[in-house]
């Protein structure tokens, strides 16, 4: 798979670390899912924040941190550069949020944020819509890996927009592409990677499930079988049958 | 001194951002900011606190 600004990510699954029952199942599900990328945040200190982070060091996984609930361009800069201080590393998911129910990005203020972020240095990876001149602007402003969204994030609804999604693919071939939320289940993720999607980023969908572990291990083979069948070359869905069968050399019978 | 750490308000003495950490029992992986500005924690010692300054300890947490 494509590279993140220089940086070769294990495997196309990254995880989130929200949500889940218990500190244990978190870990075992980032072991059954083999996810080598885990979002964290930044949010007050209350006494629990230095045993997380003991435990994602314990993960060995690259860690990107997030600027979730920000809604301005000034929030979202001074977060990034708090996380970029606490956990060591240039990487920032950028979330500019522009609507309470649907937490769809603003992004007039995601590019705004992004040319200053990645003007100070930063490694932007940001959650955006499926809107190609977006795209375009967010790559101008200096992103190298885009992440638009499959659906609301925790909405669980999968690829709200399969074609602006594969338009999205063919208009930009180089760059890494992540759905970054809206998964709600594996054959989700699968056609995100069927799609030619270079990774899939998901959190609830894990976290929320009776059994995470269990579920954890469901993406990582659907997101294995989704990104073989993207090599594979699938075929095109036609409207009419076709035979798959040989008709020269039927035996006349009727 | 009052001060609002983290969304109370908070009587403290310390003078400085980095003795306002200590006093109030910060410690680890934390990032600050006063005012609604980063304060780098290279900075901290430097960084005089004010009456009525808006400080925000933040650490690492669970995220999506």
């Amino acid at each position: 798979m494509k590279a993140c600004y220089g940086t070769s990510l294990p495997n196309p699954l990254m995880l989130g670390t929200a949500q889940y029952p218990s500190p244990a199942i978190l870990e075992q599900a980032f072991r059954d899912s083999g996810a080598g990328v885990a979002t964290v945040s930044l949010r007050r200190e209350a006494g629990a924040g230095q045993t997380f982070w003991q435990m994602v060091r314990d993960l060995s996984v690259l860690v990107l941190p997030n600027t979730a609930g920000c809604h301005t361009v000034k929030e979202a800069v001074t977060t990034a550069h708090m996380a970029r201080e606490v956990f060591d590393t240039k990487w920032i998911k950028l979330e500019l949020i522009g609507h309470t129910d649907s937490l769809q990005p603003d992004v007039f203020q995601l590019v705004e944020a992004a040319r200053v972020l990645s003007e100070d240095g930063f490694e932007v990876f940001p959650y955006t819509t499926d809107d190609l001149i977006v795209g375009e602007r967010l790559l101008a402003a200096g992103c190298e890996v885009l992440m638009p969204w499959g659906a609301p994030i925790g909405s669980g609804r999968g690829l709200n927009n399969e074609y602006a999604l594969r338009a999205m693919r063919a208009e930009f071939p180089e760059i890494p592409l992540v759905i970054d939320a809206g998964i709600g289940l594996p054959s989700h993720a699968a056609h995100a990677m069927e799609l030619g999607y270079d990774a899939v980023l998901l959190n609830t969908a894990v976290a929320r499930a009776g059994d995470p572990a269990a579920m954890a291990k469901a993406m990582k083979l659907a997101i294995e079988a989704g990104r073989l069948a993207y090599q594979a070359d699938p075929i095109e869905a036609r409207d009419m049958a076709e035979p798959s069968t040989p008709v020269i050399g039927k035996a006349f019978l009727s | 001194m009052k001060i609002v750490l983290n969304g109370e308000m908070r009587e403290v003495q310390a003078g400085t951002l980095a003795d306002l950490l200590q006093e109030c029992g910060f410690s680890g992986r934390v990032a600050t900011a006063v005012n609604e500005g980063f304060v780098p924690s290279s900075l901290r010692k430097a960084r005089k606190i004010k009456d009525g300054d808006r400080i925000e300890v933040v650490a690492p947490m669970q995220g999506g």
